[in-house]
């Protein structure tokens, strides 16, 4: 996001306080609190959307128990799907999220219940490896349909926002902050109001059971699979304005949303969407004190601090 | 109601039961005993769904069920209270209740509710406990009221004694004497012979994967083979 770009430089008008500051012995660059708490919030509206990604994961894993490799790559061929959607049709990228979440959500049970779950005869290291094998397959056919280049979706209100005061939010931001947090929190109404969504629950922890009461458990995982990749439709259609896609496009995101989901704890959603929001700020203020380059370690860093205190991520469970 | 004839079913090839055949009546209590490794459990897997026999046939008030998905058993009413409870050890009582009633009893499942926290009081009071916190004994009881909740025509209970302390033993017997006093089909699969058989109308002996007796349970308690190999008499 260019917000770190933006709030890199110190506002004009507000004082940095002191001159340097050092840590470990690294000197640092100085900010006023203002411009480190406007980075602050530009890295929650990254973070919203690093959770979005992360959600359909740790839902995936929580289910399946599996590592879904595609995940990336079904971000990036939904945020192409937003961007033909656009430039083909001329459908705002916001809209599109009509057509790509339905969408989204058919072409993952497919995927499931099609290929995975036949390839994989329920076994575990087999799985890892189809969607890992189905990663490269999307990945390589998005390399010839569409080449490397990068495509960006033009809105015409991007660059409009609102003045926080220390910060300027542009409307995809808000829009990525809302999306996310409203998704999230449909997601858990669906959990824990609905049969299904106590279904997937039950499945995840005691599939035998489930059966035992007439549960169709490759119905139940494909639907997880769907509503995961349904989750990546969304968020294809909050970064669109905001990223341009290419084809290797999932990788940024993938490898983040897997620190934050670990972070969090394997299969919690409030450890997604809290691992998300932490990573989020960090990222920006690890941008804003040792630039955009050696500000990424911060994500390692922190990732590794707290695993440290709680190997099962913050709000995971030990395992029975 | 229940009928199954030359059953032969196992694992990855290797065959467990080798010609199982039994039935169960209308109203009935039938035991089937036998120790560990005898086939009980693989007996029930197959009988519910979870595994597809190799051979043979089984029926349920008529209809063909050998081979069926385990949500086609279940909708049947064909309902198993499965060895080692099974409950969601992520969810709430209420909730492994609510989910009893997934597939079949969805209509009546607030009726079904208070039914059974009529029969286990003790359920009620543990609502929003989660499953896996609760001791052997309400495990045991939570996964017999999430079978009440399936609206069961016959109920499977796999070892429902296995584990509990001897009050509770006595207390799960009780329990299943009152089931059946409402009228319910109840198949008891135990290692636990003496009580089963003092509560079963009928019984089955299963022994290396085939019926080694069966006959009324108050003759079965007579029986000098089963004294001395499973009562030491």
């Amino acid at each position: 996001m260019d917000g770190a770009a933006a709030t890199a430089v110190p506002s004009a008008g507000l004082l940095p306080f002191g001159d340097k500051m050092e840590f470990l012995g690294i000197d640092l660059p100085s900010y006023s609190w203002a411009t480190v708490f406007g980075s602050a919030i530009s890295g929650v509206f990254l973070g919203a959307v690093y959770a979005l990604v992360a959600l359909g994961l740790t839902l995936i894993y929580g289910v399946l128990h599996i590592i879904n490799f595609a995940h990336g790559s079904l971000l990036m061929l939904a945020m192409f799907a937003v961007y033909f959607l656009w430039k083909l049709l001329g459908i705002d990228p916001y809209v599109a999220m009509l057509i790509v979440v339905p969408g989204g959500f058919l072409f993952g049970y497919g995927l499931q219940r099609l290929i995975i779950g036949q390839s994989s005869h329920g076994r575990d290291e087999i799985i890892l490896l189809v969607t890992l094998g189905i990663a490269i397959v999307i990945e390589n056919a998005a390399l010839f349909a569409f080449s490397a280049d990068e495509r960006l979706v033009q809105v015409p209100y991007d660059m409009d926002g609102i003045d926080l005061g220390v910060t300027y939010a542009v409307y995809p931001e808000l829009a990525a902050l809302g999306g996310s947090l409203l998704i999230t929190l449909l997601l858990w109404l669906f959990m824990t109001r609905t049969d299904t969504g106590k279904a997937i629950r039950a499945v995840a922890k005691e599939r035998r059971g489930a059966r035992l009461v007439g549960i169709n458990v490759d119905h139940i995982f494909a639907i997880s699979f769907g509503i995961g990749t349904a989750c990546v439709a969304a968020a294809a259609s909050l970064l669109a304005a905001t990223y341009p896609v290419h084809p290797q496009f999932g990788y940024l995101f993938v490898l983040i949303a897997f620190t934050i989901v670990v972070l969090g704890g394997m299969g919690s959603f409030v450890g997604a969407l809290v691992g998300g929001f932490i990573i989020g700020i960090t990222e920006q203020l690890g941008r804003l004190y040792l630039g955009e380059s050696l500000g990424l370690i911060t994500i390692s860093a922190i990732f590794i601090l707290i695993l440290l205190f709680r190997p099962t991520g913050l709000f995971g469970q030990r395992v029975r | 109601m229940l009928e199954v004839r030359d059953l032969h079913a196992g694992y990855d090839g290797v065959e467990v039961l080798h010609g199982i055949s039994l039935q169960v009546k209308p109203g009935e209590i039938v035991a089937v005993l036998g120790s560990n490794g005898a086939g009980k459990s693989t007996l029930n897997n197959n009988i519910s769904g979870l595994y597809r026999p190799f051979a043979g046939a089984i029926a349920f008030e008529g209809t063909d069920i050998t081979g069926a998905s385990s949500e086609r058993v279940v909708e049947l009413g064909l309902v198993q209270v499965p060895e080692g409870r099974c409950v969601f050890p992520n969810m709430t009582v209420r909730e492994n209740l609510e989910l009893g009633g997934y597939r079949r009893g969805r209509e009546h499942r607030a009726q079904n509710l208070e039914r059974v926290t009529e029969v286990f009081p003790r359920l009620e009071e543990r609502f929003a406990q989660l499953a896996g916190t609760l001791s052997g004994g309400e495990q045991q009881m939570l996964a017999i009221g999430r079978g009440i909740m399936t609206e069961p025509r016959l109920l499977i209970l796999d070892e429902p004694s296995l584990g509990l302390s001897p009050i509770l033993v006595d207390e799960m017997f009780a329990l299943i004497r009152q089931l059946h006093g409402q009228g319910l089909a109840i198949l008891l699969v135990e290692q636990n012979v003496v009580q089963s058989l003092t509560l079963a109308d009928r019984a089955y002996v299963m022994e290396n994967g085939t019926i080694a007796l069966s006959g009324m349970a108050a003759s079965l308690l007579e029986n000098p083979d089963l004294k001395r190999s499973y009562l030491g008499m």
